[in-house]
């Protein structure tokens, strides 16, 4: 399966990656030779086999449903580039 | 041009559990920002998930309500998008392989019929955080509190053909999770979501119109409001030669109306895929008959119980059966004055009444179910009649006397003895001789006036019946 050079763009888009022309050129021709690998994993008849969701074949395991987590806002917000009452600030996403 | 409306319904479930979905940290209602965000749910680096069990068994115990194929297998995706209150990049939902697959949800309409819905699915899912947009520096607030909250997302099938069959649906949705205590429901706070798929065709198509999506509604009124209006847009659109836009509009309560949410981004492309972090949940027979074990009676089952155990009407007995704390209620008074007549009537009507007035629930009712039952138990007997009867009601909304406390205290008892009424009557008719004439004349709606009389000397005391015959009687002499 061939990747067009616009396809690598908008997945670095919807990724939030910046990928300047040249770049996606180099990027479309690396992601294509490993599509091309897959290719030949498809041609592999898998008809009798059930999917797997997970490499591994184990189920989860769950957990009882209990406050274990306390407080840490102030140690967390510690690191945190902006904060104020308590919020984390970031660049304003509403026009 | 006939038009008919399509609406299918996507319901958010805040799951009532104590931790979140895939971390430890308490989802209390109302905690300062950030005091329940620890490191999972800021999405520290090496942090991993590990689901939560309760919220799986509150998944189930909806599924089994609705009478739904539970998956045996269950399956997390991740729903990837940018959001600064989603540190992960991505949401964890289930897209292949829900928890809760087909089933279907009774509603009861205005005249009374019935109308099954088809549900589609429902699925576990993680809430976001919240993004404030008041002015922080020119900055946007972001509070995790809420990211990681488990939620169950329901979703009809698009087979409600009107605005009051959603907010039937809604309700009815609500009643159920109530019931099963698997959310407190509370669509204020936003524990339940509601966003609407809305189309509109030809009376008599069978195909679908274009829909859009509306979201941001929070109150049963505003579904109601927000689903006319929008298909009162589309009809105008189309009629005026247009085309419907498939895209999410946000209703906005104030104005009154949908407006489109235009996004600037490429159409969603949410790129889900299985999420390697979690294993597949698989969930067997034992387990589910477990859950089933510990399901209450539901609404329906209810309502049939008490039209056939108490020879309610339906109307009533669904009025009743519709709340699950109403219902405990009810059976209270019932078990206490052994009149469910008369405990449906004073249960849905009066108490109701003060209820709205103060806008509670009845859970915290200013009469509880003890001494309303004590109340009724007095009507019963006939030691006070149902007039009085209001008297000594309002007089319970005031304090936390008895029924019998303020009958006694306030000679409110009924006057029975044949005595004493007789001699009222005596005194009445001696008083009012103009009026006994024309009454024997032939004029006998001047009989109301006598009771009236014989009722205001008593203080309205004078048992109404015995007072009737003995009246009767005297003028007839």
């Amino acid at each position: 399966m061939a990747l067009e050079q616009s396809d690598v763009e908008k997945i670095a888009q919807l990724a939030r990656l910046d990928v300047d022309a040249n770049e996606a050129q180099e990027v479309t021709k690396r992601i294509s030779s490993i599509l091309e690998l897959i290719d030949q994993m498809q041609d592999v008849d898998t008809k009798n086999i059930a999917p797997l969701a997970h490499p591994f074949d184990a189920i989860q395991r769950l957990r009882p449903d209990e406050v274990t987590e306390t407080d840490q806002r102030e140690y967390l917000q510690s690191i945190a580039p902006a904060t104020q009452d308590g919020l984390y600030l970031v660049p304003k996403v509403i026009e | 041009m006939v038009w008919e409306t399509v609406i299918g319904l996507e319901v958010h479930v805040q799951l009532a559990t104590k931790s979140k979905l895939f971390s430890g940290s308490s989802i209390t209602f109302g905690a300062a920002p950030n005091t329940q965000a620890n490191i999972f749910d800021l999405a520290m680096p090496g942090t991993l998930p590990v689901m939560n069990e309760a919220a799986l068994r509150m998944a189930v115990k909806f599924g089994l309500a609705i009478d739904a194929q539970i998956g045996r297998k269950s399956v997390f995706d991740r729903k990837n998008y940018f959001y600064p209150d989603l540190p992960k990049g991505y949401q964890v939902s289930q897209l292949d392989f829900p928890t809760v697959g087909k089933g279907e949800l009774e509603i009861t309409l205005e005249d009374g019929s019935t109308k099954v819905i088809g549900i589609t699915r429902a699925h576990i899912e993680e809430d976001a955080g919240k993004s404030l947009h008041e002015d922080f520096q020119g900055l946007t607030g972001i509070d995790l509190n809420r990211a990681g909250t488990p939620l169950l997302e329901i979703v009809s099938e698009p087979e409600l053909a009107n605005a009051k069959e959603a907010v039937a649906y809604l309700k009815k949705l609500h009643s159920i999770i109530r019931y099963l205590g698997i959310s407190d429901g509370n669509m204020a706070q936003g524990s339940m979501r509601c966003d609407a798929n809305v189309s509109v065709r030809k009376k008599g198509a069978t195909e679908l119109g274009m829909r859009t999506e509306i979201k941001n509604i929070n109150s049963f009124r505003f579904v109601e409001k927000a689903i006319l209006h929008e298909a009162q847009r589309q009809i105008d659109i189309i009629e005026d030669g247009g085309r419907i836009v498939q895209e999410t509009r946000l209703y906005d309560a104030d104005k009154d109306e949908t407006r489109s949410m235009r996004s600037k981004e490429v159409a969603n492309d949410y790129r889900y895929f299985p999420e390697p972090d979690l294993l597949p949940i698989v969930i067997d027979e034992a387990y589910i008959e477990s859950v089933r074990a510990e399901l209450p009676e539901l609404p329906n089952a209810k309502r049939e119980r008490f039209v056939s155990q108490y020879e309610l009407s339906e109307y009533d007995a669904g009025v009743i059966a519709s709340s699950r704390q109403m219902a405990d209620f009810f059976e209270e008074v019932v078990t206490i004055c052994k009149d469910a007549k008369l405990s449906s009537n004073w249960v849905t009507v009066d108490l109701q009444a003060v209820l709205n007035k103060q806008d509670l629930e009845i859970e915290d009712s200013p009469i509880s179910a003890a001494r309303l039952g004590g109340l009724i138990a007095r009507i019963k007997d006939k030691t006070i009649s149902s007039k009085i009867a209001k008297t000594v009601f309002e007089a319970m909304l005031e304090s936390e006397q008895s029924a019998d406390e303020i009958i006694e205290s306030q000679g409110l008892k009924q006057v029975t003895d044949s005595g004493a009424i007789e001699k009222l009557v005596d005194e009445v008719i001696a008083n009012n001789p103009e009026q006994v004439e024309q009454y024997r004349s032939g004029k006998e709606k001047v009989f109301a006036f006598f009771i009236g009389q014989a009722m205001k000397a008593s203080r309205g005391k004078a048992n109404p019946e015995q007072l009737n015959t003995l009246l009767k009687q005297k003028l007839k002499a």
